[in-house]
């Protein structure tokens, strides 16, 4: 199946990584990815924050892009949930019945990360290996807009190596909701102490989720603790194989080997695609 | 929308539906209040748990919502005739009709009713109108004691406090808090009394019954008024309730026009759905229906107030009207993680957490209640658990718009806010100009070079980086490293086949941790 990866503008500017893990795995499991270069932003953060027309030009130019194919791939149920459930409602809100249409179409057949592998590619297990305790997050998205149950706990278990380890209270929300974490950012604090608290709780090395924005918030948080806990997408966990080791996975503290050349790193990724059996530590 | 205009907000200067400070700045004094955190946090616990045990139970529980959603729209599409119908038969059957437009006029209607008794004190049934309107405060200006008997409304009332909750209205209190109440507060209280459970109850009791026997007034809300008999219903589980509704000479009931049900047989998929919604229970000890007036049966004459407050004007959103679907079970208050960590005095309405949110911006106009449509990470929690399915977030979503329109048409100078979402707009929706504000970002590599993270920016960002730490901007975004990638050859098998794959330590060593 050719695939076309929606990216999210997050993990474009801040986590290549995830959008890297997720060629990779869709790549050795035999697929084709199309990257459509003129793509943006889903749109979410300004419909979320009351900002509908100027959304409308992000789902218009989201439609323009993604109409000519079959299938579509993100690494996020927060945008697959704005895909899904916000495009049709701002193009309509704002008059443009067509557009509305157009967009509810795409909207069919843009899907989450674990829901194209378990749903339309039938795998429940990628041949990932990946030897770290883990725990996972759900994510609001993914688990009450999306419905995506436990699709992504299904891959994770049969994750070669890892010991995936229950996250108490895993449903309840990180505090992130976007501007939220801004406008009422003590009570979003709260809510992410009690999150860090769990994940603590659980001992695991990285906590993982399928939202590269809960994990900015989580990870924030745990790094501001200097926990030593990682946050690792749930993409980066999947394209991990036992091969060696060529980058580390995401995390909120950038940590490189002493007297390594950034830019070096990223031209070695380039030329090998990522493989993420590294230490998360 | 339509231009069609029907209804006015709800008049300010009256009740309770506006607080005194934003959302923010409230809930600022709230996380800080360490009692209140715990009690919260144990109470939404315990509530939650319970009520997810007895839904469980139910094989059709989410056919019952389904029917719930679809008997309140199609109410509220003919609600003018409903009511009419319910006015009709309520004054067949000898009870008194008022409309009242808004909180002033109920006030005025239910004062006045009063003051024809000759009475000067009324005993009432916990009720979520009368306290939106502000009516015991009315009553007390015009000489009028008015007693709560519900438990926790008593406490409230005595620690000369607001409710909190709209089904345990103390929820923000503990034992010893309220043992300190009734010792500084009940007349007659034995003064050993201790902060058992128990021995408060047997306190409230002692305290209450005189006033039962002695009152000759009641006032009570509703949880439904059916149409079709002219009947009303109060559900409750302490008694204080039948007590009121049975004991007194003269009973008057104000009722917002949203509460009306056509017919008794709606209330099949209502009493399973609230119940097991609010308290977590099968069935709520007492359910009570009176129809008009009986004699020689109880009061011997019932006042029905009919209140608007900014209902009429609420049902002129098309979306946002599905906020008076709400039957007050406040299961969306006992999932909402931010209710859990602020309580209800953070919102300063009446109606706090998630419906709150959604019904105090619509009730007063989106201006005066401006902060509490964002007042929610949006995490749908409360969608899953509304018994009528009332979609919250979306409504958020949507009141945050008019929001936005109203300070858009009412302030020439943009907010920074506006002028920051349009620039983003703007950028993203090129690609040429997305690129190039992404490269842009990369100049944050400046900052953070010695921890590899960032912990302080300034504002409005600083709100991020005073509790949460940033990553430094990647040497390359992903758009930046697809250019060189070389795909990998597609094949129609897995480069890796899982079933060729042996087991090895590293499974067994997974099964035997998990």
């Amino acid at each position: 199946v050719r695939i076309a990866l929606f990216i999210t503008c997050l993990a474009d500017a801040l986590y290549p990584d995830v959008g890297r893990a997720t060629v990779t795995l869709l790549e050795r499991l035999g697929h084709e990815v199309a990257f459509p270069t003129g793509q943006t932003c889903c749109g979410q953060m300004h419909v979320n924050t009351g900002y509908q027309p100027e959304a409308l030009p992000l789902v218009r130019h989201f439609v323009e892009t993604f109409e000519p194919y079959e299938a579509i791939v993100a690494p996020s149920g927060s945008c697959v949930g704005s895909v899904r459930h916000q495009h049709g409602m701002v193009a309509r809100g704002q008059g443009d019945e067509k557009l509305a249409q157009r967009a509810e179409a795409i909207a069919e057949r843009t899907y989450e990360l674990s829901e194209l592998l378990v749903d339309v590619l039938g795998v429940d297990d990628v041949g990932a290996y990946y030897p770290h305790r883990v725990t996972y997050h759900p994510t609001c998205h993914s688990l009450r807009l999306l419905r995506v149950g436990d699709k992504p706990l299904r891959l994770l278990r049969h994750v070669r190596g890892m010991t995936l380890i229950e996250l108490p209270d895993a449903d309840q929300c990180c505090g992130f909701g976007g501007t939220f974490a801004l406008k009422n950012a003590e009570t979003s604090t709260a809510m992410l102490a009690d999150k860090m608290r769990n994940v603590l709780d659980t001992g695991a090395e990285a906590v993982s989720a399928g939202d590269s924005s809960c994990l900015m918030h989580i990870g924030g948080g745990l790094s501001r603790l200097r926990s030593g806990t990682q946050t690792i997408h749930l993409a980066e966990i999947l394209a991990s194989t036992d091969a060696p080791a060529r980058t580390a996975p995401a995390r909120a503290t950038e940590s490189r080997p002493a007297a390594s050349n950034p830019d070096e790193q990223a031209t070695a990724s380039r030329r090998t695609p990522a493989t993420t059996g590294g230490t998360p530590a | 929308m339509t231009a069609t205009f029907l209804g006015v907000p709800a008049p300010r200067g009256v009740g309770h539906l506006r607080g005194d400070e934003s959302f923010p700045a409230a809930a600022h004094g709230a996380l800080a209040n360490t009692q209140l955190r715990r009690n919260l946090g144990h109470a939404t616990a315990v509530i939650r748990a319970k009520r997810a045990a007895v839904v469980a139970e139910c094989a059709d529980w989410e056919e019952l919502r389904l029917a719930g959603e679809a008997l309140k729209r199609a109410t509220m599409a003919r609600l003018d005739e409903h009511l009419e119908r319910l006015e009709r038969e309520v004054t067949a059957r000898g009870g008194t009709v008022h409309w009242a437009r808004d909180a002033n006029d109920a006030n005025a209607i239910v004062t006045r009713l009063v003051q024809a008794t000759g009475e000067n004190e009324v005993v009432k049934v916990k009720s979520m109108a009368t306290q939106e309107i502000g009516l015991n405060e009315a009553l007390e200006a015009a000489g009028i004691t008015a007693y709560e008997t519900d438990l926790a409304e008593l406490i409230v009332q005595l620690g000369h406090d607001k409710p909190s909750h709209i089904l345990v209205p103390a929820i923000h209190r503990n034992r010893a808090e309220i043992r300190e109440i009734f010792l500084r507060e009940m007349p007659g209280v034995d003064p050993e009394l201790t902060a058992e459970p128990r021995r408060l109850a047997m306190a409230a009791r002692a305290y209450l019954r005189r006033t039962f026997l002695r009152a000759k007034v009641g006032i009570s809300g509703a949880n439904f008024g059916v149409a079709d008999t002219g009947t009303l219903l109060v559900v409750e589980s302490e008694g204080n309730g039948r007590m009121c509704l049975t004991l007194p000479e003269t009973l008057i009931t104000v009722m917002g026009i949203e509460k009306v049900v056509p017919t008794w047989q709606d209330l099949e998929v209502f009493l399973q759905l609230l119940p097991r919604s609010s308290t977590g229970e099968r069935m709520n000890p007492y359910t009570s229906a009176w129809t008009g007036v009986t004699p020689g049966d109880g009061p011997q004459a019932f006042h029905l107030v009919l209140l608007d407050n900014g209902r009429t004007a609420t049902l002129g959103d098309e979306l946002g009207r599905d906020a008076l679907h709400c039957i007050k079970c406040s299961a969306c208050m006992n999932v909402c993680p931010v209710y859990e960590r602020t309580g209800g005095h953070a919102y300063g309405s009446v109606y706090p957490g998630p419906i709150g949110a959604v019904l105090s911006p619509q009730l007063t106009g989106v201006e005066d209640n401006a902060s509490l449509p964002y007042a929610s990470s949006l995490c749908g929690a409360c969608f899953d658990a509304c018994p009528v399915r009332i979609d919250i977030p979306s409504i958020l979503v949507r009141l945050r718009a008019r929001h936005v329109e109203e300070v858009r048409a009412t302030h020439r100078i943009p907010s920074p806010e506006a002028v920051a979402m349009a620039a983003a707009s703007w950028t993203m929706s090129s690609p040429r100009r997305f690129a190039a504000a992404e490269k842009a970002t990369r100049l944050g590599r400046v900052l953070g070079r010695k921890s590899g993270r960032i912990g302080a920016l300034p504002p409005p960002l600083s709100a991020w980086t005073g509790s949460r730490d940033l990553p430094r901007p990647p040497t390359e975004t992903f758009r930046e490293w697809w250019v060189g990638h070389v795909p990998a050859k597609p094949s129609h098998t897995a480069a890796r086949s899982p079933e060729a794959s042996e087991p090895d330590v590293a499974d067994s060593e997974r099964d035997g941790k998990r």
